[in-house]
């Protein structure tokens, strides 16, 4: 049996922490009785095969699916309670497994819907045209553009961003995350579909992200070079329940991760 | 060579603010009433089009009930404005806080915009929580609920005889006043956060949820904000034709609206200028083939109804063909009406000497290799000047 | 006779009525995800067909019948011209077009029969009146008794068509998943068509029962009956087949007991009710009473 109640009980600072999650679909148990804690400014990921849970872990914390017993807490507030635009208020952010952006609206839009989140105006102001809401305005086109050059993709800023590569998509979607400013940011398979230099690229911005911002990343993703490289620690799911954790390292050589995950008996650099 | 007209800001300046203002004024001075109150139908048909636009463009919410709206609207402005004496003359029964409440005629349509919002709040709640099909039926029930209670609260509102007799304050310039005004507060609308709130919530409202998007409050302000055009567009149609009842706020004027909304295009609030158009002027002519007229020999009788046949003809037509409406998804109109790129750019030389420089190549057809070196210098330039 | 049980009767012809008008919506809108607000106009046309195929000397049963052809020929021509092109447009388009469609036919008739409201005339049979039960006895009239044996024959009937009729099951795969039950070689357009004649029929059938009852009409009648049957499918749940009948007919008992027992002057909300009544059950049940929860894979 596996203790992850000592991530929680070490004395660093935890930014989320999930107890006795437990997600229950009719017959099928797609999450049961999951707790794990992710320290604060770290990169954590969860992995495990098609069908673990994973995603439902992620719906689950930013709110689009409610939990049938357990508790999410982030930074001492209840998640499992709150609906999604809430939670994204406290200062989560998430990308989506099936890349969910607004394909008709060009990338600087996409950006500039998440960064009014920062700088808000009612709507008197609006309609008056008051200097408050101009400099606002301002700020949102500003924060947009610099987040899109911070991602690599800022000279796309006026392109339609469903006509943008696909590389480039996944990166708008991060970018959008940005915009947000969260303390915690849920990656979910964000180098789905990227080929070997697009993944290296892409764990080289993740990181860059962390250390520019202190933002906590949960990453979820299959690509096992991206997970080894980025991940300072690594929980496994298979079935609904977490099987191992530990950082890389361990992960690598745990007999029951090797088992379920990567394939009897192989190993991954 | 049209895109570089097109994109001209004293060509912009032109066509749609110079030449439609000139036209009004002409109208205003020099034609006879009966077209005055046309055109003036026109303009308070394009508020309450725009106001359209807001929710079943922008927001995704189609709505069929404005009419409920411009209902609300018509009668409480008009309560405000009318008099306490004519009140109690043409409403028997009218309780004396009623017939006291006088206000003068802006106030008025501001109050009158606020009662159609209040209202609005109140059928929000339940209404938007439908989506699609289910709440366009909802919206259709709001205007049979608004007709029960206008028709049958006599001392209130005279029921189903409805009230006349309200002064005429929907002059041409007071209306053209009203419409700009209107124009510009839904066009920033559109351009600011909550515009770019409601795109993203129309094109994926999960995804506008994880970026801190409440989808509910931000249908309801628009739903609101449509609601208060409507009623202030029918204050003004009450303050035009002089008489109102309920059974003229129905399904009737809301397929009107909804059909200079298609027809228009129904993304972008230009589309009301088209949209109030084809709508307001085409039955005027199509008026005299109702009354029957001869062709080749033949009486064709009254067709009573013609007009309304030919629009939904029409109607089904642009549908099927032209989803888009006339405008698609372009904003043109007002974007001219109200861009900093007319209003800078009548400031600066270069317009109006590429102006005369495009005047110069549709005019004189030049294809002088010097002229077609100068041309596409010329496309160059603008070319530049639209991606700033 | 007593009061609660003439209502209640008055209240069922009403429900019967509604309820086969919103199987039809229902059938079409199960396929093709398209509220046709033209059905309830189809109503019209039936009636206006049929007073004047008795006008030119027809018997009642050949007026009935040739007013159900003229009807679906009418529902036939508006899929394939109206909605057919729109297939996968999306719900606004089928809904700003369904009522264009339904502006038009009602200016149609307008047009031609001009607004004047006339009387549908049956023959005397219809008016007599059969006591039933012995003391505290209730009178109800042959055309009551007509409207439920009608009604209920063509529900079962439907319903058998639906369940075991190879159109039917095809209707049914359709209306779950048209993209797989195309690829498993049903012919969409023919579904559609089957649909609409079915709905038509049930709606010409119910426009002649609708007359005959009430007597007066106009171009205009069609909308409105439409609309309230259509808010009974979904308060019973559209898409379900058993849901738009229990709708139907719940909606019609709730209407007419509403006109005779609420005190007098609310029975002018009458109208007002019926969408009042929707709006509840919608903020308590978004899917309609039996509706399931829609969920389309295409």
């Amino acid at each position: 049996m596996l203790c992850n109640w000592k991530a929680m009980c070490v004395n660093r600072e935890n930014i989320l922490a999930l107890r006795g999650l437990t997600m229950k679909y009719k017959s099928v148990v797609a999450v049961d009785n999951l707790s794990f804690a992710v320290e604060k400014g770290s990169i954590c990921g969860l992995i495990g095969t098609n069908g673990a849970g994973k995603s439902t872990v992620v719906n689950m914390i930013s709110g689009s699916s409610k939990p049938t017993s357990g508790e999410i807490i982030f930074k001492g507030a209840r998640l499992d309670k709150l609906s999604p635009d809430r939670i994204a208020g406290l200062g989560v952010a998430r990308t989506f497994q099936n890349l969910r952006i607004f394909g008709k609206l060009s990338a600087l839009d996409n950006v500039r819907i998440a960064a009014q989140a920062r700088h808000s105006y009612n709507f008197a102001q609006m309609a008056l045209g008051t200097p408050h809401y101009r400099s606002q305005e301002r700020a949102i086109t500003e924060s947009a553009q610099r987040i899109l050059h911070r991602m690599g993709i800022g000279h796309y800023a006026e392109a339609e961003a469903g006509s943008l590569p696909y590389g480039h998509q996944r990166r708008l979607e991060i970018a959008r995350c940005l915009a947000l400013e969260p303390e915690l940011l849920l990656l979910d398979e964000p180098a789905a579909g990227m080929n070997p230099n697009e993944s290296v690229s892409l764990a080289r911005d993740i990181r860059r992200v962390r250390e520019e911002t202190g933002t906590t990343i949960l990453l979820i993703e299959h690509d096992m070079s991206v997970v080894m490289s980025l991940c300072e620690y690594i929980y496994v799911m298979d079935f609904g329940i977490l099987i191992g954790e530990g950082d890389p390292d361990t992960i690598r050589r745990d007999p029951e991760v090797i088992r379920a995950y990567l394939g009897a008996e192989r190993e991954y650099a | 060579m049209a895109k570089a007209l097109f994109a001209n800001p004293l060509f912009k300046f032109l066509a749609v603010v110079a030449a439609p203002v000139a036209a009004l004024l002409y109208i205003y001075i020099g034609v006879a009433e009966y077209y005055q109150i046309v055109v003036v139908m026109f303009m308070i048909n394009v508020i309450l089009t725009a106001s359209l636009n807001i929710t079943n463009g922008f927001a995704g919410i189609f709505s069929m009930g404005q009419a409920g709206f411009m209902g609300i609207g018509a009668y409480a402005g008009s309560l405000l404005t009318m008099t306490a004496e004519l009140k109690f003359s043409r409403i028997p029964g009218i309780p004396a806080w009623l017939a006291e409440a006088h206000l003068p005629f802006i106030p008025a349509l501001v109050a009158a915009g606020l009662a159609g919002a209040a209202v609005a709040v109140v059928f929000g709640f339940p209404v938007l929580r439908a989506k699609g099909h289910y709440l366009a039926v909802m919206t259709l029930g709001m205007i049979i609920i608004i007709k029960a209670v206008l028709d049958n609260n006599a001392h209130l509102t005279n029921g189903a005889k409805g009230i006349s007799g309200m002064e005429r304050f929907s002059t041409l310039p007071m209306v053209f006043a009203v419409m700009i005004v209107s124009l510009f507060v839904l066009h920033r609308m559109t351009k600011s956060a909550f515009g770019r709130s409601m795109a993203a919530i129309r094109s994926d409202a999960d995804a506008a949820a994880s970026l801190g998007i409440n989808a509910t409050k931000y249908r309801m302000t628009a739903f609101v904000v449509s609601a208060f055009f409507g009623a202030v567009g029918g204050s003004l149609w009450a303050h035009l034709q002089q008489t109102i009842a309920p059974s003229l706020f129905y399904f009737k004027e809301s397929f009107s609206i909804l059909e200079m909304s298609v027809l228009g295009g129904m993304g972008t609030l230009s589309g009301a200028f088209p949209g109030a158009a084809i709508v307001t002027f085409l039955p005027q002519f199509l008026a005299n083939a109702e009354n029957g007229f001869r062709v080749f020999g033949f009486t064709v009788p009254a067709l009573n109804g013609l007009s309304n046949i030919v629009m939904s003809v029409i109607f089904i037509l642009v549908i099927i063909r032209w989803r888009g409406g006339v405008m698609r998804s372009s904003e043109y109109i007002v974007d001219a009406m109200f861009g900093r790129d007319t209003w800078a750019g009548l400031l600066r030389k270069e317009t109006y000497v590429d102006f005369w420089n495009i005047l110069r190549e549709g005019l004189f057809k030049n294809n002088n290799p010097h002229r077609l070196e100068e041309k596409s210098k010329q496309e160059e330039k603008d070319h530049e000047k639209e991606n700033r | 006779m007593d009061f609660f049980a003439g209502s209640l009767i008055s209240g069922l012809q009403l429900g019967s009525i509604y309820a086969l008008i919103a199987i039809g919506y229902s059938i079409v809108y199960g396929i093709l995800r398209l509220i046709n607000f033209a059905h309830g106009d189809l109503l019209m046309v039936a009636t206006y067909g049929a007073w004047i195929l008795i006008a030119r000397g027809l018997s009642l049963p050949f007026a009935v019948i040739g007013s159900v052809l003229i009807t679906v020929a009418f529902g036939l021509v508006i899929e394939r011209a109206a909605y057919r092109p729109l297939r996968d447009a999306g719900e606004e388009a089928t809904l700003i077009t369904s009522l264009a469609v339904s502006i038009f036919l009602q200016n149609l008739f307008l047009m031609v029969f001009t607004p004047k409201n006339r009387a549908f005339a049956l023959p005397g049979f219809f008016s007599e009146k059969l006591v039933l039960g012995g003391a505290g006895s209730i009178t109800i009239t042959n055309m009551s008794i007509v409207i439920f044996v009608v009604t209920g024959g063509l529900i079962a009937a439907v319903s058998l068509i639906i369940k075991k009729t190879r159109l039917g099951i095809a209707m049914r795969a359709c209306a779950e998943n048209s993209t797989a039950a195309k690829l498993m070689g049903v012919n969409l357009n023919a579904v559609v068509v089957f649909a609409f004649v079915v709905g038509s029929a049930l709606a010409a059938v119910a426009g002649v029962l609708y007359s005959g009852q009430y007597v007066s009409f106009n171009p205009s009648m069609g909308f409105m009956i439409g609309i309230k049957a259509f808010a009974a499918a979904v308060i019973g749940g559209i898409g379900s087949f058993a849901g738009a009948a229990a709708g139907g007919v719940l909606l019609g008992v709730l209407e007419i007991l509403f006109a005779c027992y609420l005190p007098e002057g609310a029975g002018v909300y009458q109208t007002a009710f019926v969408f009042l009544v929707l709006i509840v059950v919608l903020l308590f049940k978004p899917n309609g009473l039996f509706g399931a929860a829609e969920g389309r894979r295409s």
